[in-house]
């Protein structure tokens, strides 16, 4: 029998499956095909201090093996998610769900983790400080370790929840900012965001996305989250969630190899809605095959046997 | 509700111009109204390919697409017996109870198939709607003879003459001997616009967007509604006249 609970700071997932937040909204759609539960976790659509519509459309380009999405944080705002996702989620997901949220100020940051501090059933606080969509703000909390140190400094102020910081990988030294975050208090990184892209329409030679560029993400960008999370990984002592193209078992192992401790699936829930079930039930067979008994002591497996 | 399998292709082949139909068996109970989609898995394409049901029955879909892009170029290739993964039960679809007595349905191009699926099961009501098509030319006009083979009184438009009235489908409404009461109308945004401004009654229209999951997940597709934000794929694709924000 393979164990494939994984611990994030002291709170223990069943299994690290977790949808990705953005791909899964809050839950309810996903709650029609399948039991919720069977999830590690999951972690729910950006959610600002006001309500947003988000970018005007078309919003969604697909490339080769991938899509780009410029959505812009569309949300109800953080007391809708209060008074109606949360109690809404408590009926289909009994176990501790992450609150993903975003933001355009350190005050904005510091507000909406308050406000999410009260509810019960939150168990993680994923900090986007990395959502490439919004011109105003967002990506460049990440794009200095001064930045994202500022917003995690604020946030570790007002909540004892465990706060993971979302990391855009269109930065330089990946690891220079989560290690910034670290020293602010953070339990623990989330990467990467999506990678900033762009299509244009040939025939009426203008971009595809009303925003112009929008964010990579699908199979497409698993190497460089992979490659990311193992640098990370190893200059932080705090966990890592692995997120980017992850659409198998096999990356799920490959992934927490390169030093994740748990790992969330965002595109690949969009083309395939059972996704996440399919892969935690494959998991117990390629663990045995590869002689694993605990799924957590993969985490970093690939360190020490570098070439 | 929306439920995914497998399908076998029963048939595959040329309409009209780039306009193909394809017949789907397996499983069709997730089905519950015309103008719902299917999101179909194209082999080589990351995203799947959302297209309009035009009609069903207990064990077979069909579809009319039109060949736009490389995915819906790789289903036109595809033959009977091959297999595809789709999302079925997909949107809302047309509510069929407020139709009033003598409704009018305006297609234009890929925008008549959905309009079939509805026709039909207006007409096993004892509804009989007329029905204007717009297509670009003669060749690419197809669903004439299946709209009238219901009893419909069809008529048809083109942009270059070549074809019936000159002009599109809401320029057919001027030909109409007898008065209508409510359309249903499906067709590019340019289009829907025209009848929007055109029909003086209440109606439904079916949007189109680029949608990412096509089952209300990413929030790819919203659009602004007088009863706030909707997801085409989810909310819509039919929306009601009265909440249609331009």
């Amino acid at each position: 029998m393979v164990d494939l609970r994984v611990n994030l700071s002291g709170l223990w997932l069943d299994n690290p499956i977790i949808p990705a937040s953005g791909a899964f909204g809050y839950g309810a759609e996903f709650a029609q095909l399948y039991d919720l539960d069977i999830l590690g976790s999951f972690s729910f659509k950006g959610t600002t201090r006001e309500p947003r519509f988000g970018n005007p459309t078309p919003r969604i380009a697909e490339c080769d093996e991938g899509m780009l999405n410029a959505v812009g944080l569309q949300n109800p705002g953080i007391d809708a998610v209060l008074t109606e996702e949360l109690p809404r989620i408590g009926r289909y997901f009994h176990k501790p769900v992450i609150a993903n949220i975003g933001g355009f100020s350190i005050e904005e940051f510091r507000d909406c983790c308050a406000k999410i501090d009260t509810a019960e059933q939150v168990g993680l606080i994923e900090v986007n400080i990395s959502c490439p969509n919004l011109h105003a703000g967002g990506l460049n909390f990440s794009a200095t370790p001064q930045g994202a140190a500022a917003v995690t400094r604020a946030v570790r102020q007002v909540t004892k929840k465990p706060i993971y910081i979302k990391l855009s990988p269109n930065v330089t030294d990946i690891a220079a900012v989560a290690r910034a975050c670290e020293a602010e208090g953070a339990d623990g990184i989330s990467l990467i965001n999506t990678l900033l892209g762009m299509r244009i329409d040939i025939r009426r030679r203008r971009p595809v996305l009303a925003n112009e560029t929008g964010g990579l993400s699908g199979p497409a960008i698993f190497p460089v989250a992979l490659r990311m999370v193992w640098q990370v990984s190893q200059a932080v002592k705090i966990p890592v969630i692995g997120i980017g193209g992850i659409d198998s078992a096999e990356k799920v192992v490959e992934m927490m190899m390169a030093g994740a401790s748990a790992v969330e699936i965002g595109a690949a829930n969009l083309v395939d809605p059972y996704i996440c079930p399919r892969i935690i039930r494959e998991l117990p067979e390629l663990l045995s095959g590869l002689g694993v008994e605990r799924i957590r002591d993969l985490t970093g497996a690939a360190w020490k046997n570098k070439l | 509700m929306q439920r995914q399998g497998v399908y076998t292709i029963r048939e595959n082949h040329p309409l009209a111009r780039e306009i193909f139909r394809m017949v789907l068996m397996g499983d069709t109970e997730a089905i519950t109204a015309p103008g719902q989609f299917v999101n179909i898995r194209v082999e080589g394409c990351y995203l799947r390919r959302p297209i309009s049901v035009a009609d069903w029955d207990g064990e077979s879909i069909t579809l009319i697409y039109k060949v736009v892009g490389q995915g819906t170029r790789r289903l036109s290739r595809m033959q009977p017996g091959e297999k595809l993964d789709l999302l079925v039960g997909l949107g809302n679809g047309y509510d069929l109870d407020c139709c009033g007595s003598a409704p009018v349905l305006l297609g234009g191009g890929v925008g008549a198939p959905p309009l079939f699926g509805l026709a039909k099961r207006l007409c096993r009501r004892g509804i009989i709607p007329t029905v204007l098509l717009g297509f670009g030319s003669a060749e690419e006009v197809f669903g004439e003879r299946e709209f009238a083979a219901l009893g419909c009184r069809v008529l048809i438009a083109t942009a270059d003459g070549s074809r019936g009235k000159k002009g599109f489908a809401t320029d057919l409404l001027a030909d109409l001997e007898t008065g209508y009461d409510y359309f249903y109308t499906c067709g590019p945004e340019g289009m829907l616009r025209a009848v929007y401004d055109a029909c003086g009654c209440d109606g439904q229209l079916s949007f189109e967007e680029r949608m990412g999951c096509g089952f209300g997940a990413c929030m790819g597709c919203s659009c602004r509604t007088k009863y706030g934000t909707k997801r085409i794929c989810k909310d819509g694709p039919v929306l009601k006249k009265e909440e249609v924000v331009w």
